[in-house]
This record gives structure tokens, sequence and C-alpha cells, in this order.
């Protein structure tokens, strides 16, 4: 390793130079321990002191002392009634937002990878929606589902169908939150499904066509295939970030009306930051956290067996 | 001379085709038909998707008696530019949480990517301990609802003197774009050749020159799409904002441009122009990085 006489024609050897002291090992500890120690303060150790806080009465406004009160706050929330309500709006919205947003996506991900030309000016404008900050979709939809003057009752009274309380009716709300969020994230579907679409072979296409394979065979045993596991991939990301959605509902309905469109994230707020109830706050995030620590183990495996590959 | 080449027979068959169509021909007759139906289901999709964005930005431009009307004026409207003169003007509640966004954003990016970088190095160049296992630990970090992360972070903030101070958010900004970072990163670490580092060091140069003089040049485009996509997260980010920075000194663009939704009567061109305005710089960046979108928006971890 250190013969380099040869070379010392051409440079000058900065051999002289080398550090021992710093062996492979210690490198990679002095590179990687800043970033381990940021995610260490900033991630990890709040999460432990949720913990902590989920087992004790504590309220960030009261200077009581707080009081160890063991699983109360954990066997309160598991049986009230309200916390399913809240569960149960986050499962419709989860499930609608993603199924409607797969098959969207999908949709426009096949038209787009049967087009020749055009395709990455296509792509490219699509994906707008997705770039956009959650405050300015939310902003932008809450002026367009505007009940007085909002462009869509206005397109709809123009066909004759009458107008309607988008974002105030009980029963709309949170298909209107649905719609929006499909809205913003039917890009991110398609961009991954179109990567999919775009990595099958051609020739495998060719050869169905000399075999005079059906459309529909073409697509169940040839595209589906290899673009599924990228799709699952895409649809796991998907469902860990709507089961987490506050942002939207914050601005678009704030919750309401009622408890209409109120998600699990919309509630934990509601406890901590209006109630000031920090310690049932914790318990509920912490049981949130359980929930997208078993999503988040589903989509890393596969995200493991997909890079293996 | 062309014709020479083909056998007779084949050429009349050709001819005699065209009189009487044979399956092909129908074949691709429907073909063509079905083309012109998907471009047409594209195109609709295509404006039902973009129409928001032209709507809001028509509505920037409105004058302020064309943005109620009813029924809504699509094409036929007078065209100002007040919205946008008074999104910078100097009473606007707006313009001071554009800068500290500029602040935030810039600064968190330089420090995911002065931590990032070098992380994603050493674990994409040296043998670590359950590396795999660190890496996924790290990603999932990414995925705690930030809601309830924010509970013991302002409790954290409160105690530290953090709560409503650029400072606080630029290290949350940090710790939150850092799994990205190295994930994206390493992606691009692991298209080099580990071979030109050896080869440096065989001329004699430690771990760390080769590092800094061959990979780090060969590093620049992806760190520069890397930061990119870090600058686009932060500058987005509505959470941690509307939480740990309310007061007007630190708040960011996006809690800003959510609090002129706030009083009882909203001037919907003044929040059309700020949502344009705050939107304008994402797109040009995302437009920039087009072509890292898989990775970007998996968080690197899809790569293509």
């Amino acid at each position: 390793m250190a013969d380099t006489a040869s070379a010392s024609q051409l440079t000058p050897p900065p051999a002289a130079r080398r550090f021992r002291l710093l062996s492979d090992r210690r490198l990679a500890g002095l590179f990687i321990s800043p970033a381990l120690l940021l995610l260490l303060f900033l991630s990890i150790f709040p999460l432990f002191w949720a913990l902590y806080l989920s087992f004790t009465d504590y309220s960030a406004t009261r200077d009581v002392p707080s009081r160890w009160i063991w699983f109360e706050n954990y066997g309160d929330l598991l049986t009230s009634p309200q916390v399913h309500e809240r569960a149960i709006t986050t499962l419709i919205f989860v499930v609608g937002a993603i199924s409607l947003q797969t098959l969207l996506g999908f949709t426009i991900a096949y038209l787009i990878s049967r087009r020749v030309r055009g395709r990455g000016l296509l792509t490219t404008l699509f994906l707008v929606p997705m770039m956009l900050s959650p405050v300015v979709v939310g902003l932008f939809w809450k002026f367009m589902l505007d009940a007085q003057f909002g462009v869509i009752n206005s397109f709809a009274t123009s066909l004759g169908l009458g107008s309607a309380e988008w974002l105030t009716d009980e029963r709309l709300a949170l298909l209107s939150v649905i719609v929006v969020d499909t809205w913003q994230w039917t890009p991110f579907i398609m961009l991954i499904a179109l990567a999919g679409l775009t990595a099958v072979p051609k020739y495998l296409y060719e050869a169905s066509e000399i075999d005079r394979a059906s459309e529909w065979f073409r697509f169940r045993h040839i595209t589906l295939p290899i673009v599924w596991p990228l799709l699952l991939i895409a649809v796991l990301f998907r469902a860990i970030e709507a089961f987490r959605l506050f942002d939207l509902v914050y601005i678009l309905t704030g919750g309401g009306p009622g408890a209409a469109t109120e998600t699990l994230s919309f509630h934990v707020y509601k406890t901590a930051f209006l109630g000031f109830d920090t310690g049932r706050a914790s318990a509920y995030g912490v049981l949130m956290v359980i929930v997208v620590i078993v999503l988040a183990q589903f989509y890393l495996r596969y995200l493991n067996r997909l890079q293996e590959r | 001379m062309a014709v020479n080449l083909q056998p007779r027979e084949v050429a009349s068959e050709g001819i005699a085709g065209e009189t009487a169509p044979v399956p092909g021909v129908v074949r691709r007759r429907r073909r063509r038909v079905r083309g012109i139906v998907e471009i047409a289901l594209l195109t609709v999709l295509a404006v039902i998707m973009l129409f928001p964005v032209v709507w809001m930005l028509e509505t920037s431009l409105k004058d302020q008696r064309d943005i109620y009307a009813v029924p809504a004026k699509v094409f036929d409207f007078s065209v100002t530019l007040d919205h946008f003169k008074n999104v910078f003007a100097s009473d606007s509640p707006v313009v001071e949480g554009f800068k500290n966004s500029v602040i935030v954003a810039g600064s968190s990016t330089i420090l995911a990517t002065l931590l990032g970088v070098p992380a994603a190095w050493a674990y994409s160049r040296f043998k670590i301990r359950a590396k795999k296992d660190q890496l996924f630990f790290i990603l999932s970090t990414r995925f705690m609802p930030p809601v309830v992360v924010v509970i013991p972070i302002f409790l954290m903030y409160r105690d530290l003197g953090l709560i409503d101070t650029t400072l606080g958010l630029i290290l949350i900004y940090s710790a939150f774009n850092l799994p990205f970072t190295i994930w994206m990163m390493k992606g691009f670490v692991d298209e080099v050749p580990a071979e030109y580092e050896e080869a440096a060091m065989l001329d004699g140069y430690s771990r760390v020159e080769a590092f800094h003089r061959v990979t780090l040049p060969l590093l620049v485009p992806g760190i520069a799409a890397t930061a990119v996509f870090a600058l686009i997260f932060s500058w987005n980010e509505f959470v941690f904002a509307v939480f740990l920075a309310s007061s007007d000194a630190a708040r960011t663009a996006p809690p800003a441009i959510a609090g002129l939704i706030g009083g009882t009567t909203i001037d919907w061109g003044l929040v059309a122009a700020s949502a344009m305005t705050f939107a304008f710089p994402v797109l040009v960046f995302a437009f920039l990085v087009r072509k890292h979108l898989v990775a970007g928006v998996t968080l690197g971890a899809v790569r293509r």
C-alpha cells in the first residue's frame, strides 16, 4: 500500500502526512455520531419524554406537581367512545383517500406510460399539486369549496346541480377532506407507479404480442407483477402519512362541523393545546406512535425486500 | 430498386389488403380510436388536476369585485397586480414570514447537509455494526406523527427558551430533514465506486483526503439535489411552525399565510397572492430536481 515509488515521479507523494490516528472505525464514528446525536436529542428523547408523561396527570399550564397514575390515561383513552369515533373517522379517511389515490394515480400513470410523445411534460404538469405546501393546498380548496362564492358551487349551479355546503355539512365535510387529500397526493402514487411501469422491459410486451396475448392478459401477467411491489411501497408510505393527517384538517375544517372531520392527530392536538391535558395527550400520542411503528415495520420490510432484489 | 427486393406474391397481397380490410387494418383502426380516447381522458384529468392552481393564480390577479363574482368568472376578468403589491407592502402580515422562512429553510438545509453528507458517506463505505437496522431506524424517526412529537418538543423548548425563536425551528427542521438527507445521499455515494477512493489512498492520501479530493467533487450534483429537496420540505412545513413559533418575530410563511383566514373577513385576493408567491419558488426548485423526484418524495428510499 505504501509502495508509491512509480507514482511519486508524477505527483509528490503526500504519504508523510497520513493520519494514523484516524482508523476507519473511529472515522465512521466521527462522521456518524453528530447526525445521530441530533436525532437522539430531537426525535428519540422527546418520544421517551412523552412516554414518561403518559403515565402522569401532568398539565403544561398548571403549576401543581404531577402525579404518577400508571395506566389510567391509557385505560381512559382505550375505553373512551370519543376516541373510538376519531379512530373510525381516521380509518374512513385513510381507506377512502388511499383507495382513491391508488386508483387514480395508477390510471394516470398507465395512460402516461402508453404515450410516446410529451411524457415528460405531462408528468411534470401532473406533479404540481404534490409539491405544494399543505397550507397552500388547504387554502386553495377552502376558497374553491366556499358555500357562497366558491367556484365549485358556481359551476355546479350553472350545470343545474344545485350548491352544497362542502365544508360545513356533516355528511360532506369528511368527503371534501378526502377529495382534497386525493388531489394533492394522487401525483405521488402516479409518480411511483410510472417509475414501475417504465421499468417493464419492452421485450416482454413484444413476446406477448407475438403470442397474441390479450390486452388484459398482458396487464395481469406482465405489467402488474412488475409494478406491484413498487406500488405497495407507495401505498404504505401514503397510508402512514394519511394516518397522521393534521394540517389539511386544521386549515379546511378545524375538525368540524361537530367532530365530523376530527382525525386522531387533530384530537391529540385539541387535548394537548386546547385542553392542556398534557399527560393524556402524551398517552394518546404514544398509542398513535405504536400504530405508526407497526405500519412502518411493514413498509421497511417491503422496502428491504425490494432493495435486495 | 426496392421493389425488386420484394417477392412478387407478397407485394400483390399488400395491394389486395387495401381493397378488402384484413384483420390487421381493423386492429390498427381500433388502436387509433383507443389512442384518441386515452388522450382525451388524460386531458380531462390534467385539466382537473391543474384547475385549482390556475384558479388560485387567476384569483391573485383578479379585481376585488371579480373574485366574489357569481357565477365565477373564468376568462373575462380585469387584471390587477394590487394583491401582489399588498403581499410585499410594509404593513403586510406575511412579508416578515417570508423573511423568516428563507432564514429557517436555508439554515436548516445547510445544517442537515453538513451533518447528513458525512454520515451518508460513512454508512456507504464502512462496515458498521447493524448498519441496516441503524438506517431503517433513522428513516423511521421521520414517520412519527408531528403533532405527537411537538408536545414534548414544546415542553423541552419552553425549558430551554427556544420557543418562538428561529433557532428552535432551524434545529427541529434539521432533525426532520436528516433522515431524508442520509438516505438520499447514501444512494448517491453508493453510485461512486469505492475503488476511486482506494486508488487515491494507494497514492498516499488518507481516507478523509481521498473523500475530500475524489468523492466529494463527484457528489456535488447529488448534494445539490438533496439540498433542494430539504429546502422544499422545510419551506413547506406547517405543524412545527404553527406550534413552536407563533409570535410575529419568528413566524414563518406557512402559519403567517394560514393566519390570513383567521379573521372575520377574509381578503381572498391577498391569500391567493401570498399562496402563489409562496408556492412559486417551490415549483421552480422542484422543476430543477425533477430527475430525482422519485427518490426525493420517498425520502430516498426508492431509487430508479
